[in-house]
């Protein structure tokens, strides 16, 4: 387990390496140290939003492992051991991702509250699913409540992603 | 939205787990996926001094049959884990199904069978289908374990037989002489909405002839609720509509919802009613879907 440091009045602080975008960050976390307060606050992530802050609207999802969850419902100690992604590690070298690309082209962004969480949702889904019909897209997006667009250029954003790309064989386009 | 304080600790192994929880009792509580329980500790409904978790378990992650065919899932099976167990998809889809239309994707993600099982809320979505089945569940402490079945696990709301130093580590479902079974549950949106009402129905027929059936009602009472005045409307008789109408009245007549927000007692016994015509009819017609 995590070393435990303890500061003069008596806090316990974790002393935990989270590994976020690829990086290796060491940091002191108290035990009650919410992970979307941690990216935020502490590792300045602010792409990562806080909305319900109770597993409701998806504003504050990052992927663990590749897998999309609410980083409002997981203690930072617990992320410790997981490869962390939240929008900040999508694109690359300033260069966008092809689906943030297409949430622009799309118009599939209106206030953009909701955007970091719905693009983190819809990687997570083209990943392990490159062509996915619109019912999967929309139960991929299940999760992420959006106020502005009616979800319709989103589905239609994440959608465009996937004909772009060539279907694997034997894969039905 | 912030955490009241608590000590952490993650052991390494099932059995420090149990020594941990021996020592502090009721001022600990063990933290699966977190769903239910860092939820309540935002509204402070739950203010536990120590955190146990069990992210280091990861062989209670498992899902796997016996050789004596009982089918094992282990406690910190997520709810998407069984929706995708292709283990589960052949013999018991009306389990990977109840699984798969609950919560919403990130949710079932991280919510696992054994937080849904001891977090102990009528809505809760996978303890009828488990009921109807014949599931048991493993509970461990320092002591030894015991194998109770799931049916008597269930005191009120948030009220179970699980004492302070217990672990829930596997549900057993058994071998099913039963030929069809299914969970079907009503929510206000398809997504992350809890059911209203829920109906897990299982039965044996031989021809038109139904030898046995178990149902259990979820959202219908302070803990899953076997409907039993309706079970008895169809064993031993052969099915026909308008006894599936009979059996969903019975299970209405013998449901206790409570009026909420979500739906009030009046709506949610019409809803047990249909619900309970239409599960009956699935299981009836076809497999364990
Ligand atoms: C937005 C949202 C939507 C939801 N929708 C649904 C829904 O549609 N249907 C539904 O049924 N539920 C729903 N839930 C509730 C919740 O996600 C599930 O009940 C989930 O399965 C809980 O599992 P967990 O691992 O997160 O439990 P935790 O929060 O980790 O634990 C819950 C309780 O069980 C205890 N516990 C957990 N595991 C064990 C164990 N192995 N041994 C002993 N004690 C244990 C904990 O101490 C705690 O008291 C929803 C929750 C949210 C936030
Ligand atoms: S802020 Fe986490 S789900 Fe809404
Ligand atoms: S763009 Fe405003 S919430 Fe989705």
């Amino acid at each position: 387990m995590a070393e435990v440091l303890t500061d003069s009045g008596q806090r316990k602080y974790h002393l935990i390496n989270l590994n976020v975008n690829g990086d290796t960050r060491t940091l002191a976390v108290k035990a009650n140290a919410l992970l979307v307060n941690v990216l935020r606050d502490q590792l300045d992530l602010t792409g990562t939003k806080k909305g319900c802050e109770l597993g409701d609207c998806g504003s504050c999802t990052v992927l663990i492992d590749g897998k999309p969850v609410n980083s409002c419902l997981v203690l930072a100690v617990e992320a410790e051991g997981h490869e962390i992604t939240t929008i900040e590690g999508v694109s690359h070298n300033d260069k966008l991702d092809g689906l943030q690309e297409s949430f622009l082209e799309n118009a599939a962004v209106q206030c953009g509250y909701c955007t970091p969480g719905m693009i983190l949702a819809g990687k997570a889904l083209l990943t392990h699913n490159p062509h996915p019909s619109e019912k999967e897209v929309r139960e991929a997006i299940s999760g992420n409540l959006c106020r502005c667009t009616g979800y319709v250029n989103i589905v239609k954003a994440i959608l465009a992603v996937a004909e772009k790309t060539a279907p694997e064989e034997g894969e039905q386009a | 939205m912030y955490l009241p304080d608590f000590d952490y600790y993650a052991p390494p192994d099932l059995s420090e787990a149990c020594r941990l929880l021996r020592e502090f009792g009721s001022r600990a509580k063990i933290l699966a996926g977190g769903t239910d329980l860092l939820h309540k500790m935002k509204h402070e409904e739950f203010t536990p001094e120590v955190i146990i978790s069990l992210k280091n378990l990861s062989a209670l992650r498992e899902i796997r049959s016996e050789p004596g065919q009982d089918l094992l899932i282990g406690a910190l099976a997520t709810q998407n884990e069984i929706a995708n167990s292709s283990l589960l998809q052949e013999k018991y889809r009306s389990i990977s199904e109840a699984a798969w239309n609950m919560a919403n994707n990130q949710i079932r993600h991280m919510g696992t069978i054994g937080g849904n099982i001891v977090n102990a809320v009528p809505s809760a979505d996978l303890p009828p289908i488990l009921i109807v089945l014949g599931a048991r569940i493993t509970l461990v402490s320092t002591e030894g374990e015991r194998t109770v079945p799931l049916e008597e696990f269930f005191l009120g709301v948030h009220k179970t037989v699980i004492r302070d130093d217990e672990i829930l580590t596997q549900v057993i479902v058994p071998a099913q002489t039963t030929t069809g079974s299914t969970y079907i549950r009503f929510g206000l949106r398809k997504s992350g909405a809890l059911a209203i009402a829920g109906v897990a129905v299982a039965v044996t027929m031989e021809g038109e002839i139904c030898r046995s059936a178990r149902i259990v009602l979820a959202a219908a009472a302070p803990l899953p609720l076997r409907a039993r005045q309706a079970e008895q409307v169809i064993v031993g008789q052969r099915v026909t509509p308008g006894l599936l109408e009979q059996a969903g009245l019975a299970a209405a007549q013998e449901s206790r919802p409570r009026s909420s927000i979500r739906g009030s007692t009046e709506y949610r016994r019409d809803l047990i009613r249909v619900l309970t015509r239409r599960a009956l009819h699935k299981a009836i017609q076809k497999e364990h879907i």
